[in-house]
């Protein structure tokens, strides 16, 4: 027994000694890049290190908060991060980002006009796009025979626990306050009321408050409604043809992931570079067509497929997209979402 | 037919257990992504998870941080337990609170703050300030595992070994320590597992491009767990089972052979 412990010793002895002496003696600039987990197609990334000689540290993170938080606590000096719309609203609040310098930025000429000077970044001075989709209903035509065009078939009684809903706050929020006439960044009281009544009084018709499981239940039919990312509703389609995914007339939300440079950057330069090669046509196209999600770069969508660029869940029209709303940052109010959320969870 | 319940009740017990294991193994093979419906067998995501750098390299970190911390904590607390051991009452009650301190401590306090602490002594994030943070996890456990050994030991067994003519040291190694061995081991081994498992910690003591495989997996739930994961648990699972396997032939056979074991 000693002897297997001297034997384990060594090897970690040893393997130790290997830790300690990768990396060092290499004198390549390094860029530290902080994104979604299964956010990218990775062999991007070994294009990008043999194309400039720059060594990529790839780390994920799970949630906009997540990100926040550890970006917002130092100690790390993340050069490049992906942080959705309200977050980048909140990060520029907060003096938490670098502007970008846009002449460094020659591929941003491709990315979709639609996608520029948008509310959290009004004058493109901190992000670059990246993703987008939109927030809708997912049904399953064998169960839900009419016509599905609005967030009240969510309420209706027909479909008693065969709904699910987003565990996640703002987005429920949002389909209530849709529901209502109201816009999803209200900072009236009464409203988000309103919309506390609306939520408490479709909970007995919930079948699940979901996150990542709605995949699996919507392909195995154990739902027949549910509320989804537009990019996911892709990939459950794909697997499950009974299955139609439509933005309601209402209006609903509509999402940007775009690359952004925090404060903590040490490597500027080599972040740009990044960012401007991520813009590059032919890459975007690799990793849209990896992650399965719709690309704001107007080269990139070119190239597609007839079949994807045409597809109206990835790519919808002007008009089915009117009434959305990108979510602000509601700064000291989300204090008022959270309670009404946690009301709605405890009835 | 009270053996027929015990061995009932045993089989649904093992079924329990298992039952998530073997379906995780069971869709490593499935030819969808999803985790819903079968549709066919493929080795493939077994393939692609040999091309995945980024999980390979979290695996990487996992098992040498896994191995490091686990060791370092062990050789930590079992001289802690020793030096509890001999405390006088009222320091050995102060301490064993102390040491209580961390393990009841829900993650994510331990993980903030000792981020915050790193920040304030400017350690860069990274590989070292994970290591350190298991470290100091782990340590807890172990003593907790080797104080009961301790106390089993018969006071007498050190001195009468010097009396004979051992040098403290040589009595430390040659009695005390195989008496308590079991004890270490334990310690050992649950402070493996709990490096392994650990998510929170790690997420907020972890930086510069070294992540783990927690991590890894726990940030791909916003797009769904790739089935890559499922086919890399497989192999875990497999290669621990067999480690367990041949661990215990081996000890069987020690004790057929010497009488003796070092597990009770």
């Amino acid at each position: 027994m000693i002897k297997v412990f001297r034997r384990i010793l060594l090897i970690v002895l040893v393997l130790g000694i290997l830790v300690a002496s990768s990396g060092c003696g290499e004198n390549k600039p390094v860029l530290n890049v902080y994104n979604w987990g299964d956010y990218i197609d990775e062999s991007v990334l070994n294009d990008f290190e043999e194309e400039y000689g720059i060594k990529v540290n790839y780390e994920t993170y799970a949630t906009n908060e997540d990100m926040y938080v550890k970006i917002k606590s130092g100690g790390n000096n993340y050069d490049v991060a992906f942080p959705s719309d309200y977050m980048i609203e909140k990060m520029i609040k907060e003096d938490m980002l670098m502007k970008i310098d846009m002449n460094n930025i020659p591929n941003y000429k491709y990315i979709d006009d639609k996608f520029k000077n948008l509310d959290f970044d009004p004058n493109n001075e901190y992000s670059v796009p990246y993703m987008w989709g939109t927030v809708g209903i997912l049904y399953n035509k064998k169960v839900v025979d009419e016509k599905v065009d609005s967030w009240d078939i969510l309420w209706n009684e027909k479909y008693k626990k065969q709904i699910l809903m987003l565990d996640s706050q703002r987005d429920s929020i949002a389909v209530a306050l849709k529901k209502l006439g109201y816009s999803l960044n209200t900072k009236n009281v009464e409203e988000l009321e309103e919309a506390k009544q609306e939520l408490i009084k479709q909970k007995p018709l919930v079948l699940a408050y979901v996150g990542d499981e709605v995949k699996d239940m919507m392909v195995g039919e154990e739902a027949a409604l549910a509320v989804v990312w537009s990019g996911d509703a892709i990939a459950m389609m794909e697997e499950n043809e009974n299955l139609e995914y439509v933005v309601p007339k209402e209006g609903s939300n509509l999402w940007f992931d775009n690359m952004v440079i925090p404060k903590t950057c040490k490597h500027k330069k080599e972040a740009e570079l990044f960012i401007n090669f991520m813009t590059r046509p032919q890459i975007a196209l690799r990793n849209t067509q990896y992650i399965g999600y719709s690309t704001t770069n107007e080269e990139t969508w070119k190239m597609l497929d007839k079949q994807i660029r045409e597809n109206l869940v990835a790519y919808p029209d002007e008009e089915d997209i009117e009434g959305c709303e990108v979510f602000l940052d509601p700064g000291e109010f989300i204090k008022e979402y959270d309670r009404v959320w946690t009301e709605v969870k405890v009835h | 037919m009270k053996r027929f319940f015990t061995k009932l009740y045993t089989v649904l017990i093992f079924l329990f257990l298992y039952a998530p294991i073997v379906v995780l193994i069971v869709f490593s093979f499935n030819n969808a992504k999803s985790r819903g419906h079968w549709d066919g067998f493929t080795l493939k995501w077994y393939f692609s998870l040999l091309e995945d750098e980024q999980i390979l390299k979290s695996l990487y970190y996992t098992v040498i941080i896994a191995i490091l911390s686990s060791i370092i904590s062990t050789l930590i607390g079992t001289f802690a337990a020793i030096g509890i051991h001999n405390m006088n009452y009222l320091g050995k009650k102060i301490t064993m609170n102390l040491n209580y301190l961390p393990v009841l401590n829900p993650d994510i306090v331990t993980g903030v703050s000792l981020m915050t602490l790193f920040i304030f002594v400017k350690l860069k994030l990274g590989f070292l300030t994970m290591l350190l943070a298991h470290i100091t996890f782990n340590i807890p456990y172990v003593v907790l595992s080797v104080l009961p050994k301790l106390k089993q030991l018969n006071k007498h067994l050190a001195e009468a070994a010097m009396d004979l003519g051992a040098t403290p040291f040589y009595a430390f190694k040659k009695v005390i320590l195989p008496e308590i061995m079991p004890g270490i081991i334990t310690g050992s081994l649950i402070a493996f597992t709990l490096s392994i498992d650990d998510f929170v910690i790690s997420f907020f003591t972890t930086g510069s491009g070294v992540t783990n495989l927690s991590i890894t997996i726990y940030s791909m739930a916003r797009r769904g767990i790739n089935p890559k994961i499922n086919a890399l648990s497989a192999l875990m699972f497999v290669s621990v089972i067999t480690l367990l396997i041949i661990i215990n032939t081996r000890t069987s056979k020690e004790i057929k052979k010497k009488g003796v074991t070092f597990y009770d």
